[in-house]
């Protein structure tokens, strides 16, 4: 397991160097740079500030010398942000986006899996058919209608919560974010639980343990759950980067100081150290996550351990 | 297809998408109202039959009535525009691979193992932002990252139509590996095609609706559902409204072509592979 474990480690690197890379050449190669204004500058102090930055360089010498500083744990500059370093703005953002994440990412599997269950063993009567509307609704209804709605409701009609803002260590202005980023996930993991424990629970030997008169709680939880959460883990990652999308949505509209503006207002400046930052701390969330759910599989299931 | 008509709720899906689809394209005409036209005089006027304003106007005095319809249609346009691109791209991909099998089948699936594991939206934002914003890119770039469960599908399919008499039968009449992907491969899968393809349609309409919020997707004078959603939101406390009516089509029109596609998958019991 442990060398499995090393050998999915180190094949993350040359992922990462291959999204890093084409990130780099994609936003050299793109009309425009970082210092384009309104007025444009005169040339001397564009030939200065390029110079400052090392842009004058053939590109080449750019990619190698961010390569470089990269391995010492330094994302550079900002361009847009002068007085900051992309390394300190990420530093201030990050925490705020990873709770968000991280607590929107637990409801998702803490309340989506119960709720599969819930549905799966009630299939075919009211509380599978309200779950599943639930699911469906949850997947269909995008984060930028729900949020704006549920502050609508719950912060300006009934004035229970802040509709926006953010005070550090305060759980009332994540409620309604974390609600929005876990509803999507929440749904699938959801319909996802339901359908693969249906699978389970009609194999044999699921009927071999009805017979043997176990109990139905002790069914699913000893001998049917496992299995059927298999499907579900693999959906782990695609749920982080969905969560992550959603936070770049619902950064903006709770006006929450996370990192998500940074991608695409970075993007839209030509701010390329500052995307190439983003795009790194992004990957790497992915890249992790998918290295946490190979272990969770081998948890799962006994034979990948074997392999 | 009996297990989808006896699926009422489907059905009811599939009826009220077609109301929603054509009421699109109908209403427009039933309002005298245009959609770029500023009415001063009812500025944020509020839904009502007092004023020609039915469903209201936002911050500059424009139809609501008239942009959400006809955001509608754009962002139903859209999203089976995409949809046809991705499905394009899907089956040729996933039927090669499928057919070819082997060592190409592996590499090809290895490349779409990588891509599903990459922020590909983060992706679609640096295309859109960098090679400026027109529809024709939106199309393109969209599509070109809604492929890869589509390729997956058709691929199994093809692995296990490859074993099929009929394919060595061909082989036997001395077809080449091409003639049957496109003779024999491609018309044995198109029912999981239709299924998966009826549900990448809303993906796709929620995509270009969330680019469009970021300012990304859709530019004015041109309105798709997202970028009055991305107006409205930010009116929500004084004129609710100009975010709800939006988002309730929005909402609408994903419910049901999720409700439909997830009724045609189960009555033509089509599984991911």
């Amino acid at each position: 397991m442990m060398r499995y474990f090393l050998t999915r480690l180190a094949g993350a690197i040359p992922t990462l160097l291959i999204i890093v890379s084409a990130t780099f050449f994609l936003m050299h190669a793109a009309p425009g740079g970082p210092f384009d204004q309104e007025q444009s500058l005169p040339p001397e102090i564009l030939a200065n500030l390029q110079r400052a930055y090392g842009l004058d360089q053939p590109i080449w010498t750019q990619y190698v010398r961010y390569l470089g500083s990269l391995l010492h744990g330094d994302f550079g500059p900002s361009f847009k942000y002068q007085d900051f370093t992309v390394t300190e703005l990420i530093a201030q953002g990050f925490p705020v986006t990873l709770e968000l994440g991280v607590i929107a990412m637990s409801l998702a599997v803490l309340l989506g899996v119960p709720l599969g269950v819930l549905a799966a063993l009630r299939h075919n009567r009211p509380a599978d058919y309200a779950a599943m509307s639930l699911a469906v609704a949850g997947i269909a209804i995008p984060s930028f209608v729900v949020l704006p709605f549920l502050g609508l409701v719950f912060g300006i009609r009934l004035h229970w919560l802040p509709v926006a803002g953010w005070e550090p260590d305060s759980l009332r202005y994540l409620l309604l974010p974390v609600v929005t980023l876990a509803l999507p996930p929440l749904a699938y993991i959801a319909r996802m639980t339901r359908g693969s424990l249906l699978e389970v629970l009609g194999s044999d030997y699921i009927r071999t343990a009805r017979a043997k008169g176990l109990p139905l709680h002790v069914i699913v939880m000893r001998h049917a759950l496992r299995p059927a959460l298999m499907p579900v883990a693999s959906y782990l990652v695609p749920a982080v980067a969905s969560i992550m999308t959603g936070s770049l949505v619902v950064e903006s509209i709770a006006g929450l100081p996370g990192i998500g503006r940074y991608l695409v207002q970075g993007a839209l400046n030509r701010d390329y150290t500052l995307v190439l930052g983003m795009v790194i701390i992004y990957s790497t969330l992915l890249i992790g996550m998918g290295l946490i759910v190979d272990v969770f599989y081998g948890w799962l299931d006994p034979r990948v351990r074997q392999r | 297809m009996r297990g989808l008509r006896r699926n009422r709720v489907a059905l009811a899906a599939l009826a009220i998408m077609i109301v929603v689809a054509l009421f699109s394209g109908v209403g427009p005409w039933l309002n005298p109202n245009a959609a770029d036209t500023l009415d001063w005089a009812h500025v944020a006027a509020s839904p009502g039959f007092e004023h020609a304003h039915w469903w209201g106007t936002d911050r500059l005095g424009r139809d609501l009535f008239v942009r959400t319809l006809e955001g509608t249609r754009v962002s139903l346009a859209i999203g089976l525009l995409a949809t046809l691109i991705s499905v394009g791209v899907g089956i040729s991909y996933g039927a090669i691979a499928g057919y070819v099998g082997g060592r190409t089948d592996h590499v090809m699936m290895r490349v779409i193992e990588i891509l599903s594991g990459l922020p590909l939206i983060f992706f679609v934002i640096f295309l859109t932002v960098i090679f400026g914003r027109g529809p024709a890119l939106l199309f393109l770039t969209i599509g070109a990252v809604g492929w890869l469960s589509m390729a997956r599908i058709v691929r199994g399919q093809a692995l296990s139509i490859r074993q099929r008499e009929y394919i060595e039968a061909a082989i036997a009449l001395g077809a080449g590996s091409g003639r049957i992907i496109v003779k024999h491969v491609v018309p044995n899968l198109i029912g999981p095609v239709i299924v998966y393809a009826t549900l990448t349609v809303p993906q796709i309409i929620l995509f270009e609706s969330f680019l469009s919020f970021l300012g990304l997707g859709i530019q004015e004078p041109r309105v798709s559902l997202g970028t009055l959603i991305a107006a409205g939101a930010g009116e929500m406390e004084a004129a609710p409204w100009i975010l709800l009516i939006p988002g309730g089509m929005l909402a609408l029109l994903l419910l049901c072509l999720n409700i439909f596609g997830d009724g045609l998958r189960d009555a033509l019991d089509v599984k991911e592979r």
